[in-house]
């Protein structure tokens, strides 16, 4: 048999069974129009539902856009402080966030289209039920119990049909909006620890920290320079050591066997941090929003 | 003629158009048949875009009941073999 004498015969079957029969027509009437406006209800909170699961979806999209932003932000950052590799992590980085993106982006427009259709469905489904009001209020003023039925039969295959419908097309949305929601709530998941920021699997924004252990690197670098021509040739062994271990990053335990007398000197630059202090202070910092988040 | 495309609404039909759909709708059961997703796929959105093309939308206050029933033009192939079976759920 033909796909659509299928479907319209399992439908019609389907949509009579739901029609539950009073003694007196005029009682199914009255039920039948409840019914109606109870579905007006459901396809209404579909609506709802559908628009919310969209809005969530923005606010992600919103997130990624951002991270997304920063991290192009660092590349450039690293790239001009002559750090390629870590100019490459982060758009590494960067382009995970980015299809990321482009699948909310995808899901973004299903459940905008599934939030139209519903739209419309609900203006159809109003449409048809105060029609069928007023053929309801018309058939009961002029009751005849001889030619009812047929009347009444009339009015409600036209009404269960689009019942029917509506019906399927809310399961359907809510189907969707549960699959969403399923996606959703693991993104949100992947945005509160950091993975998204964390690809390769090293502490949250470690690039950013890398980036600012470089930045006060440099400035003791720079201040280091300034010392050199105000005391003249007699540092520089141990200002070479102090150098040494700032570029090898982690930090605190090759200071540890760089000679002490390098600190003296640098106290007396105010500003300046010592560069075994550097490496400690901008790791907490680093490690900090990942311990919060975790929690 | 009044055909509904389940999710969309019911349109009129024009009589002489039959024969084309028909002819769809039978390149569609033999996807079906076959299980060929990819072949359902295109039948079932040239069969919805035949009937939208040869229909006018009925206005949404009209109580008449549809001679033909399509299924959702993005509906896959599970879905449809429930619809032709008992198992498609008419909720309310």
């Amino acid at each position: 048999m033909s796909v659509m004498k299928r479907v319209t015969l399992i439908f019609r079957s389907k949509a009579n069974k739901a029609l539950d029969r009073m003694e007196d027509p005029r009682e199914t009437l009255d039920y039948s129009y409840q019914r109606q406006l109870e579905m007006l209800q459901k396809v209404r909170r579909g609506v709802a539902d559908v628009a919310t699961s969209r809005k969530r979806v923005e606010l992600q999209m919103n997130q990624i856009q951002q991270q997304s932003n920063k991290l192009e932000k660092q590349a450039r950052d690293a790239l001009g402080a002559g750090r390629e590799d870590l100019a490459r992590e982060a758009l590494t980085r960067r382009s995970s966030a980015q299809t990321q993106l482009g699948d909310l982006q995808t899901q973004y427009a299903s459940l905008q289209a599934e939030e139209e259709k519903l739209t419309i469905a609900s203006q159809r489904l109003q449409s048809k039920v105060d029609a069928f009001r007023t053929r309801k209020e018309t058939i009961k003023a002029t009751y005849t119990a001889a030619e009812a039925q047929t009347r009444i039969n009339e009015a409600f295959s036209g009404i269960s049909e689009e019942m029917g419908d509506v019906g399927m097309a809310i399961q359907r949305a809510e189907d969707k909006t549960a699959q969403m929601q399923a996606r959703a709530g693991a993104i949100d998941e992947l945005l509160a620890s950091g993975a998204l920021e964390d690809v390769s699997g090293a502490p949250r924004d470690d690039i950013q920290a890398e980036l600012d252990r470089m930045g006060a690197g440099n400035d003791v670098e720079f201040q280091l320079q300034k010392l050199r021509g105000e005391i003249g040739g007699g540092s520089a062994p141990e200002l070479e050591a102090g150098s040494a271990s700032d570029s090898a990053g982690n930090t605190a335990r090759n200071n540890a066997q760089v000679p002490r007398p390098a600190t003296p000197p640098a106290d007396g630059a105010q500003p300046t941090i010592p560069a075994s202090d550097v490496g400690e202070a901008a790791l907490p910092a680093a490690e900090s929003p990942r311990t919060g988040d975790g929690t | 003629m009044i055909v509904r495309i389940l999710g969309e609404g019911q349109l009129s039909v024009d009589d002489a158009a039959t024969a084309g759909l028909n002819e769809l709708d039978a390149t569609l059961s033999d996807a079906i048949d076959r299980g060929n997703e990819a072949e359902f796929r295109r039948a079932l959105k040239a069969l919805v875009a035949g009937v939208r093309a040869a229909g006018t939308p009925v206005p949404p206050d009209s109580l008449q009941p549809s001679e033909l029933i399509l299924p959702y033009e993005d509906a896959d192939l599970a879905e449809v073999r429930k619809l032709m079976t008992d198992e498609g759920l008419i909720p309310g």
